[in-house]
């Protein structure tokens, strides 16, 4: 899939940039934003150490734990191939929670923390599981309590107008992704790999 | 009552992150004995593998999708999607946020700011815009970063099902936008 997308946006890009006389600024888009990632990596060193730091406190004091098992109810049916008080869970849990609140600067390392979790349970080390597909979904549609501080910025006195649209929309996408993770990761063509075991076993009958 | 609403969720979150930052170790020092800073220092040490990790993908990422709005790809997508767009009710000033909120949040905020300037922060338009922008992420973004941290290259369903949500919430936003701020 990302292969398609990825080289369909590059290739598009040349395409159209040469009938419209821009190809020019492609060029240039392409230059300086491989610049820009190095930057938001770079950038994201000191935030990634500070949260993940913290949440090493929280997880050897059992709070992450504690978390993950108040909110099983949700996440086990939610997340039904991770273990129900697995560390995942919290950091999933607090993810949330920090997307939920507006904390972007905290939600990403929190995230990239439950990554880390649910790869350990992954036996197909670069196959997305059905857990990190449910999680991304979840995240990219997250539910909003507080507006982003842009929006208040841009929008002054009229951005709590758009606060109970914004609940409501961002409540409907994440609905949507959830029904779409659910109904989706059934289809043949997003099927799981077989089984390591299975292919090694495989491979050893052509073999012999 | 909406107004108070809004502004004590944005004073109460002032507060959160420097209540983390000393409830979690306070808990762990006081009930647990954890030796905080010899703990905080192990764990803030994956910060730098991580966030170097991920350099690969968001290289690949951020090119393509920065070529692609360079070209005016999005211009001749718009186009195309007009007609259809038009049958179903959806704003057209309010197209080109939908296509870019997924690829890019500088981008989107662009666009977000030209409604604002154009047709005033009172505007339909600009409420809707920021419903838009406010209730999604920049879906591209976040799946580069999150499969690249663990080095996932099948993204599987993760694609699609995030670009159905964000449809879902586009319209969404449209729809709640005129039936409750009109």
């Amino acid at each position: 899939m990302l292969n398609y997308i990825w080289f369909g946006m590059m290739a598009a890009a040349v395409v159209v940039g040469i009938f419209t006389g821009r190809i020019e600024a492609v060029t240039e888009a392409a230059i300086d934003m491989a610049k820009t990632a190095v930057t938001i990596s770079i950038g994201l060193i000191g935030i990634m150490a500070l949260w993940l730091g913290i949440m090493k406190i929280a997880e050897e004091s059992g709070l992450i734990r504690i978390i993950a098992r108040a909110l099983k109810p949700i996440t086990v049916r939610l997340f039904p191939d991770v273990p129900a008080d697995h560390p995942a869970m919290g950091s999933i849990v607090l993810n949330m929670s920090a997307n939920m609140l507006g904390l972007g600067n905290a939600a990403t390392p929190l995230g990239l923390k439950a990554m880390e979790e649910l790869q350990e349970l992954n036996p197909h080390k670069d196959t997305a599981s059905n857990a990190m597909v449910m999680f991304l979904a979840i995240n990219t549609s997250s539910v909003q309590l507080i507006l982003p501080a842009t929006v208040v910025a841009l929008m002054g006195g009229v951005a709590s107008q758009v606060f109970i649209p914004t609940i409501l929309a961002t409540l409907c996408s994440t609905i949507a992704a959830i029904v779409s993770v659910k109904v989706l990761e059934r289809r043949k063509r997003f099927a799981l790999p077989e089984t390591a075991v299975e292919e090694d076993t495989g491979r050893e009958g052509d073999e012999t | 009552m909406i107004d108070v609403i809004t502004g004590t969720l944005n004073e109460v979150a002032k507060y959160i992150i420097p209540a983390m930052l000393v409830g979690i170790p306070l808990y762990a020092l006081a009930v647990k004995k954890v030796k905080v800073y010899e703990v905080f220092v192990v764990g803030a040490k994956d910060g730098f593998t991580i966030a170097v990790r991920i350099i690969p993908y968001l290289v690949a990422i951020l090119v393509a999708v920065g070529m692609f709005r360079a070209s005016g790809s999005l211009d001749l997508l718009l186009r195309a999607l007009t007609p259809f767009l038009n049958l179903i009710g959806f704003p057209p000033e309010n197209l080109p946020l939908a296509l870019m909120r997924p690829l890019s949040g500088s981008g989107s905020l662009g666009l977000l700011t030209d409604l604002v300037n154009e047709h005033g922060a009172d505007s339909m338009p600009a409420k809707i815009g920021a419903t838009m922008f406010g209730s999604s992420e920049t879906t591209f973004y976040v799946i580069a970063v999150y499969f690249g941290s663990v080095g996932i290259m099948r993204s599987r369903h993760a694609i699609p099902a995030g670009l159905i949500a964000d449809a879902v919430g586009a319209l969404a936003a449209v729809y709640f936008c005129l039936l409750l701020l009109s």
